[in-house]
């Protein structure tokens, strides 16, 4: 284990110069790092923890190693890889479920800091033959494109129009006591969150219009 | 079946569900979570280990040491795979730079190492613990102090020098001149699901269910970099999160995952970490661009030269951006040239258009300076300079051409005329409002493609083909033409896309797909006709397939029936001859564009997008319109705030995640207009169809970057139009 000074050296001695016998850690931020990287003590993880959580309805209890965010409980314990990995940094938005009545991003917190929370994933919402009404208008409208983030985008849509109902504000509300409007340009910027590379936005205003009920 | 004179009528033509917008046969999969991407497959694959990979802190140079010590001992930790314990490694012929990188390092984040341990989590705290010695040396970072030594370099499609008539007396002598340069950065596919493999032996067998635009291509480059037999090969990639051309090839999650299987006797995933992806995998390379136009006061362009600078790691190409140059105007005295200078940064590679969509960034700003200086409207500019031909064979005629009508029904449809042609001059409350259009073009490929198609004696036609799907609609378009080709509806065909055991498709990349892949399933659908009519006694020639039947003279039989227990099935491939080379194959089409730009802050927005293409038969209007509509969101990027930045000191793309390197949000998009013009080329396959999905792309940037400028009056020749290039040199508007 180094300590921050043994770092600072060899970050110094990289940027010095050219054809320097130079050490660090392999660790693939070392060199851009704003901050420096604070190598994570390599804590005893035999330890595991036990969360209990209802997805979907079902209650489901897992042992975890306590790093395991909650995107990974689902995927790779649970196997709901509905849910999707694009960054693991909160930048994509493809991890968004529901906690709670609340959009997260998954990839942004431990599964074992939602004990006994209600979580809700796409495949809670519909199946390919019972589809949700957002799952339907985004077939409808062709709202993606390759299908990686159209996970997110729904859980997403599907909570912007709660938390519409809900009176809560946005950026782009030009009246914070006024109810905020159903607006394109609220849903745009409450959608923000979610990144699509294919570019399908202007089909998933349109899915989401319709089904908040309004022309887009 | 070859094809090698202009297609005919054929059962596609009956139009009852090929050119219909029908919804995803995949989209109930994709909306409810259920379509499997490359790291989710779990049946049949029995406690998989996960595996970390570990980059180069150093862009170039070499490891002088690897301490393993601290992380094998660390908990669950299986195997480290270095280049010191992985055996002998090939390199596949598609891959620039080596996958697994040591002792000698190419580029920053060159892999060097997979930790394998039980669990993700324990995998990248180990990786933590490896400790790597290295010794630097000096690199080229740095286009622009690169570009006096860079080399002539063929690029696909062309040498590295051409030259029709005489360029340098012809624009000397012109009336009208422009000599202007451009710049484009490098710039990121950042899709979606990033590059990701499951690996799997058998004994001597793999299985690698990846995310791979190029099934057979991945297949040939695993063998080669394993040197193994293709046979023992299977790639698995029924759904992928996005490509844009990053998924090409095979990249390190594939050989590492491989080589991590091995080592621990157990299936092993990886995904590579978003901020790995930027500088381990590929990019579009930066281009400097050096345009010259020469034309009478007429407009009649005489000279016209596109010059090109790029960079890549030693064996890598050019970016290609003079290509387009080669075919979209008009003009007796033509040149292009191409130089390539060697640089350390990760390997530029193919993305979306690649080299068109880089040339047209250029390409159509000058076109848009020049009608300027000649006075003119940049749209009669461009339809004055309009030819039917190649430009440089004028005996080789394009087998459509529509760009003139792509520009006069965008100009209709976008309200052209209220454009207001002197810079700065429309004001909307706060915003400086500008109009802006760019033509748009990018070649059609063709390239073989096979399938096999059987029927089953409940009359379900399922197709199997390598294909891919990338977000493209493969699974749809190809289930609406193995409809119309059997007569039976959507729903009673299955489409299994993605898997090397199927046969050997043309693969999504270059806008290829679409067209061969479906000819391919057209000419397997005409040999399943064909023995379903033997086994039943009928003429082939004029048995009829409609309504789940097949129909000669009196008789009439249910396919099911036809199918008898044992089904029938028949596999063929569309094969070309020199069709393309008599015909010069491209796609067309106008990009309009409105932006506001904030009087006093220089903010940017994109108010209103159109695009007008002209591409052949359209398969699928909705999957189609997608397409380009997605193309048109890149090409706002491009415009407006896609850029790697180089750190230039030591080597990387310093902004590598989804928050430094920025792409268009929900909030930066408005609603996008497309049209198709109602074309068919007989020439591009039996389906008639060709390429849209990077045609899509091509002008966008100009678009955005010459509307910008009939806002402000601000010029700006190196993308991304960002608002500090702007501020300073906005009209005083007090």
């Amino acid at each position: 284990m180094k300590s921050p000074s043994d770092f600072e050296l060899s970050r110094r001695k990289l940027l010095a110069g050219s054809a320097a016998s130079i050490a660090l850690t392999a660790a693939p931020s070392i060199v851009n790092a704003q901050v420096p990287a604070v190598e994570a003590a390599v804590a005893d993880v035999s330890a595991e923890w036990k969360v209990s959580f209802t997805v979907n309805g079902t209650a489901r209890g897992l042992t975890l190693d306590p790093r395991t965010t909650l995107l990974d409980s689902l995927r790779e314990h649970l196997h709901l890889t509905g849910t999707k990995k694009g960054c693991d940094h909160g930048q994509c938005g493809a991890c968004t479920v529901i906690v709670g009545g609340r959009r997260i991003n998954s990839c942004m917190t431990l599964a074992v800091m939602h004990e006994g929370e209600r979580i809700t994933t796409v495949e809670g919402l519909g199946t390919p033959e019972n589809m949700h009404p957002m799952q339907a208008a985004f077939v409808k409208h062709d709202g993606y494109q390759c299908g990686y983030c159209t996970p997110g985008q729904i859980c997403s849509a599907v909570a912007v129009l709660d938390e519409i109902k809900a009176g809560i504000p946005s950026h782009v509300s030009a009246d914070l006591n006024a109810p905020p409007q159903l607006s394109n340009s609220e849903l745009r910027e409450r959608m923000s969150g979610n990144i699509c590379r294919c570019g399908a936005y202007s089909n998933i205003a349109e899915a989401i219009s319709e089904v908040a009920g309004r022309p887009a | 079946m070859r094809f090698e004179t202009p297609a005919t009528i054929n059962p596609i033509d009956q139009l009852k569900v090929v050119g219909k917008p029908a919804d995803r046969i995949d989209g109930p999969l994709k909306t409810t979570g259920t379509a499997r991407y490359a790291y989710e497959h779990h049946e049949g694959i029995s406690n998989p280990a996960y595996g970390y990979v570990i980059g180069s802190a150093i862009a170039k140079g070499r490891i002088t040491g690897i301490d393993l010590a601290a992380a094998k001992s660390a908990p669950g930790v299986r195997a480290i795979v270095t280049a010191d314990n992985a055996g002998k490694l090939g390199k596949g012929d598609r891959n620039t730079a080596k996958l697994l990188g040591g002792p000698d390092i190419e580029h920053y984040h060159q892999a060097i190492a997979l930790v394998v341990a039980d669990t993700f989590e324990q995998a990248r705290a180990a990786a933590e613990l490896v400790r790597v010695d290295y010794v630097r040396t000096d690199g080229a970072f740095d286009l622009a102090a690169a570009k006096d030594i860079a080399k002539p370099q063929a690029v696909f499609g062309g040498p590295a020098d051409t030259a029709v008539g005489d360029f340098a007396d012809a624009f000397a002598a012109a009336p009208v001149q422009l000599d202007a340069s451009y710049t484009t950065p490098d710039q990121a596919h950042a899709m979606m699901e990033p590059h990701a493999s499951i690996a799997a032996w058998n004994g001597d067998k793999l299985t690698l269910w990846t995310s791979n635009q190029m099934i057979a291509w991945g297949v040939g480059e695993v063998a080669k970099t394993l040197d193994i037999p293709k046979e023992n090969v299977r790639l698995i990639s029924p759904f992928i999160g996005g490509g844009f051309g990053s998924k090409l090839f095979v990249r390190s999650d594939a050989l590492l995952a491989a080589l991590g299987a091995r080592a621990t006797g157990r299936p092993v995933k990886v995904a590579l970490p978003r901020p790995f992806v930027f500088n381990n995998t590929t990019h579009r390379p930066a281009t400097i661009q050096r345009i010259r136009i020469g034309a009478a006061r007429d407009g009649k362009i005489s000279a016209i030269g596109h010059e090109e600078w790029s960079g890549n790691l030693p064996g890598g190409r050019p970016e290609g951006a003079v290509a387009q140059t080669r075919l979209l105007y008009a003009g007796a005295n033509r040149m292009t040239a191409t130089r390539l200078a060697e640089l350390n940064l990760p390997e530029g590679n193919a993305m979306r258009a690649p080299g068109e969509a880089s040339g047209m960034m250029a390409l159509e700003i000058a076109v848009d300076e020049m009608a300027e200086r000649l006075g003119m409207d940049p749209i009669e500019f461009r339809i004055i300079n309009d030819t039917q031909v190649d430009p440089e064979k004028p005996e080789r005629p394009f087998s459509q051409r529509r760009l003139t009508e792509c520009l006069r029904t965008g100009a209709e449809r976008f309200g052209w005329n209220k454009r207001n042609p002197q810079p700065g001059g429309v004001r909307d409350g706060r915003w400086l409002v500008g109009m802006g259009v760019a033509a748009a073009f990018r070649n059609n490929l063709l390239t073989k493609s096979a399938a096999r198609v059987r029927l089953d004696n409940n009359g379900v036609v399922t197709v199997e083909t390598d294909m891919t799907d990338i977000g493209t609609g493969s699974y749809t378009i190809i289930a609406q033409t193995a409809a119309e080709m059997m007569g039976v509806p959507m729903e009673k065909v299955v489409v299994r896309l993605g898997d090397s055991t199927f046969p050997v498709s043309s693969g999504s990349g270059g806008q290829w797909g679409g067209n061969n892949s479906t000819a391919g399933v057209y000419a397997a659908c005409v040999k399943l006709r064909e023995s379903i009519a033997q086994k039943l006694g009928f003429n082939s020639a004029e048995a009829e397939f409609a309504d789940g039947e097949v129909r000669s003279g009196n008789r009439r039989v249910p396919l099911a029936q036809a199918a008898g227990d044992g089904g029938l099935s028949a596999e063929d491939g569309i094969e070309y001859g020199d069709i393309d080379k008599k015909y010069q194959q491209s796609t067309f089409g106008a990009h309009f564009v409105e932006v506001g730009v904030d009087a006093a802050t220089a903010e940017i927005r994109v108010r209103r997008m159109l695009a007008v293409c002209a591409a052949g038969r359209i398969l699928n209007p909705k999957t189609a319109r997608s397409q380009v509509i997605g193309a048109m969101t890149m090409g706002v990027g491009a415009a407006l705030m896609e850029e790697l930045v180089v750190d230039e000191r030591a080597g990387f793309f310093v902004n590598h995640d989804l928050a430094g390197y920025e792409v268009p949000v929900h909030a930066d998009i408005p609603h996008q207009d497309m049209i198709f013009l109602d074309e068919t080329d007989p020439m591009s396959s039996p389906m008639k169809a060709k390429g849209v999905a990077e045609l899509g792309i091509c002008g966008v940037a100009a678009a955005v970057a010459n509307a910008v400028y009939n806002a402000t009056g601000v010029r700006v020749r190196d993308y991304p139009i960002t608002l500090d290039k702007l501020l300073e040199r906005l009209p005083n508007v007090g």
